[in-house]
C-alpha cells in the first residue's frame, strides 16, 4: 500500500474521531442555554458510563478460561474494598494493579 | 462569563493534576509503549507511531488502526470501523456539555477528550469543590497531561521497545482500577444508584447478546433509552447529582 494511500486512511480515522468527540459540543454548545434533557443526561451520564467502562474492561474475561477470571475478581474486590475504606483513589488502584500483577504473574 | 475564571495556572493546580492522573500515567506510559512496540514491529516507524497518538489520541482505535494499515482495509471500513469503536465519545461529549461551557481552551478540551480524560473531568466530586478559574486549570491540565503521557509512552516504545526487559504483564489493570475507584466513590457519595446500576446491567445484558467486540453501540443505546424513560417517569429528579442537588 502507498504511504499516501495509508495517510489519508489516517485522516479518515482522525476526521471520525473528532467528528464524535466534538458534534455534542457543536449541536448544544455555543451561547444558548443546554437543554435541559442534556442538562439530565450530563447528569445522569457518568454515573452509567462509569459501570460501562468496568464491564468494557473487564469484557475479554473467561470465566471458562485458564485462570476462570479468578484474579480480576480478586484484584477488583480489593480496588473495591480499599476504595470504601480508605477512599484514596491512588492507594486503590495501586494496590489492586500490583495485586493482579502479582496473580497473573506469579500465582496463577 | 466571569473575569475571574482566567486564572493562572498554580503549583497547586499542576500538583493536583498530576495526582489525579498518576493512574492515567501508569496506564497510558504502559500501554504506549505497547503501542509503540507494534507498530515498530509492524514496520511503522516513530512518525507514523507518534503521529497517530499525537493527532488521534485514542488508544483503543489506534492499536484497532495497526490491523486496518496493515490489512489494506477500504476507505468505508476505516471509517465505518472508527466509527463503530469510538461512538461512545458521543456519550462523552453529551455530558461534558453543560461543564465545558464556558471553559477555556475549549477545542483543546473536547479534542482530548478520552476514556481516561473523560473518567476524570466528569467526575463532579473533585470539580464542584473548584473555584471556575481552579476548575478550567484542572480540565486543561488533566487533558493536557494525559495527552503527554500517551505520546511520551509512544515514542518510548518506538525508540527503546527492544531493550525494556521488566515484565510488565497486568500494569494495564491500572485503568481497570481507576475505572472502578471512580465508580465505587461515586456510588459511595450518592444516594439515588439508579444511573450506576443501569450502566452495569446494560452493559453486561448487551455483553451476553452481542458478545465482547459488539456490545459497546447496543450497550450505550440501551443506556440512552433506559436513562430517558426513567426521566419521564420521575421527572428530573436529584439523581446522582450529590447530596446538594
Amino acid at each position: 500500500m502507498t504511504n499516501s494511500y495509508l495517510i489519508i486512511m489516517i485522516l479518515i480515522m482522525i476526521a471520525v474521531t473528532q467528528a464524535l468527540r466534538f458534534i455534542p459540543f457543536l449541536i448544544f454548545g455555543g451561547n444558548r442555554e443546554t437543554p435541559k434533557y442534556v442538562e439530565y443526561l450530563g447528569k445522569v451520564l457518568p454515573y452509567a458510563i462509569m459501570g460501562m467502562l468496568v464491564v468494557f474492561c473487564l469484557k475479554g474475561v473467561s470465566i471458562t478460561g485458564p485462570t476462570h477470571g479468578i484474579p480480576e475478581l480478586i484484584s477488583v474486590a480489593v480496588v473495591a474494598a480499599l476504595q470504601v475504606w480508605k477512599r484514596n483513589t491512588l492507594i486503590s488502584i495501586l494496590c489492586g494493579t500490583v495485586c493482579y500483577m502479582i496473580l497473573i504473574q506469579f500465582v496463577f | 462569563m466571569k473575569a475571574n475564571a482566567k486564572a493562572k495556572i498554580t503549583k497547586k493546580d499542576l500538583r493536583r493534576a498530576f495526582i489525579k492522573t498518576i493512574p492515567v500515567l501508569t496506564g497510558y506510559l504502559v500501554l504506549g509503549i505497547g503501542y509503540g512496540i507494534i507498530m515498530q514491529v509492524k514496520g511503522f516507524g516513530i512518525l507514523w507511531a507518534l503521529g497517530l497518538s499525537l493527532f488521534l489520541f485514542a488508544g483503543s482505535m489506534q492499536f484497532v488502526a495497526i490491523g486496518l494499515l496493515t490489512g489494506g482495509a477500504s476507505l468505508l471500513t476505516t471509517a465505518l470501523t472508527t466509527l463503530a469503536v469510538n461512538a461512545r465519545h458521543l456519550f462523552y461529549g453529551i455530558s461534558m456539555v453543560d461543564k465545558y461551557k464556558n471553559a477555556r481552551r475549549k477545542p483543546f478540551l473536547i479534542f482530548a477528550l478520552t476514556d481516561e480524560t473523560y473518567a476524570l473531568v466528569s467526575n463532579s466530586l473533585d470539580t464542584d469543590k473548584m473555584e471556575e478559574g481552579e476548575r478550567d486549570n484542572y480540565f486543561f491540565l488533566v487533558s493536557f497531561f494525559d495527552w503527554i503521557y500517551w505520546s511520551t509512552g509512544t515514542a518510548i516504545g518506538c525508540l527503546a521497545g527492544s531493550v525494556l526487559h521488566f515484565n510488565t504483564a497486568g500494569i494495564d489493570f491500572a485503568l481497570t482500577a481507576l475505572f472502578v475507584s471512580i465508580f465505587v466513590e461515586q456510588w459511595i457519595e450518592t444516594r439515588d444508584h439508579t444511573a450506576a446500576i443501569t450502566g452495569v446491567l446494560a452493559s453486561i445484558l448487551m455483553l451476553l447478546v452481542f458478545g465482547a467486540d459488539n456490545f459497546l453501540i447496543p450497550a450505550m443505546i440501551l443506556i440512552a433509552v433506559a436513562l430517558t424513560v426513567m426521566r419521564k417517569k420521575k421527572g428530573i429528579t436529584n439523581e446522582g447529582g450529590g447530596e446538594n442537588d
